[in-house]
């Protein structure tokens, strides 16, 4: 998979939050093989440290940021909040977030289109985080955007893929436009079902961070993903609603 | 005179964006800055004044999904 030019070596772009310790959101990025992961900016004192440790320790990984503007509820907002994550994170990435409903997270779309097209203009790279609406996919690639990033279900919910019928539509409509779950995987089986609809990615953070065991979750992340994209390249047959027999029946012998 | 730093009313000297972050003790950290909702560039704090009852924003790489 390529986004704005940049190969990426893993179709998982994973979370750094949630995790029980430091030590384990290290250990877990290095086993999912992801090489790009999500990062925030929040308020800190001068005398906390924790944002700068947190930094140092994601430096140490040696993978590529994808600064996100998590918590933004207007296209301001978040473009105030990308302007100084691309100053602090060196990159012109952002994960646009524009949040319009409290219990879903539901992305706003009129702000997120609005955002987009202002963050474009500023020479940003914008992975916008939206809906599976078609019509909005097509304006956020008319003001820019390369990359779209539809959610599953609902963020931290856990739920897979909500309307599976909606997401191989943007599939099919959008052929050659990089496609990445985001948000609502809450398992393997969830991250190897968005492979086999053709999708390009997943990006989780939940899913790995609050397994009982995130490092094996990690890999067994990692692992679907594989197994998925495998299969869609396979070309899997079609199912269909009466058997068919798969031993020859010419030949049988009859008694 | 007072701002608002980050939420919380604080009182202080400083002129100028640079000289409240060195203040406020946070000399030598990665922070973006913003000033009443637009964000003002470190190259720029120098030359941004700070007046009382400014909002001020300084925010510190951290964890997200």
């Amino acid at each position: 998979m390529e986004v704005y030019g940049i190969p990426f070596n893993s179709r998982l772009m994973l979370g750094t939050s949630l995790y029980p310790s430091p030590q384990i959101m290290c250990d877990a990025i290095r086993a999912s093989g992801a090489d790009v992961v999500t990062v925030s900016l929040r308020r800190e004192s001068g005398a906390s440290r924790e944002g700068q440790d947190f930094w140092k320790l994601i430096q140490e990984l040696n993978v590529k940021v994808l600064p996100n503007t998590a918590g933004c509820h207007s296209a301001r907002e978040a473009i105030t909040t990308a302007q100084m994550a691309r100053e602090v994170f060196g990159t012109p990435w952002i994960k646009l977030e524009v949040i319009g409903e409290a219990d879903t997270l539901q992305p706003d779309v009129f702000g997120l289109v609005e955002a987009a097209e202002e963050l474009s203009n500023q020479g940003f790279q914008v992975f916008p985080y939206t809906t599976d609406d078609l019509v909005v996919a097509e304006r956020l690639l008319e003001v820019g955007c390369e990359v779209l990033m539809p959610w599953g279900a609902p963020i931290g919910s856990g739920l897979g893929l909500n309307n599976r019928f909606a997401l191989k539509a943007m599939r099919a409509h959008f052929p050659d436009v990089p496609l990445v779950i985001d948000a609502g995987i809450g398992r393997p089986s969830h991250a190897t079902e968005a492979m086999e609809l053709g999708y390009d990615a997943v990006l989780l953070n939940t899913a790995v961070a609050k397994a009982g065991d995130p490092v094996l979750m990690a890999k067994a992340i990692a692992t679907a993903l594989e197994a998925g994209r495998m299969a869609y390249e396979a070309d899997p047959m079609e199912p269909r609603d009466m058997a068919e027999p798969s031993t020859p029946v010419l030949g049988k012998a009859f008694f | 005179m007072q701002v608002i730093v980050n939420g919380q009313v604080r009182d202080c000297h400083a002129a100028d964006l640079a000289a409240l972050l060195n203040e406020l003790d946070y000399g030598g950290t990665v922070v973006a800055t913003a000033l009443n909702g637009d964000f003002v560039a470190e190259t720029a704090r120098a030359e941004t004044p700070v007046q009382a009852g400014d909002r001020v924003e300084i925010l510190a790489p951290m964890k997200g999904g």
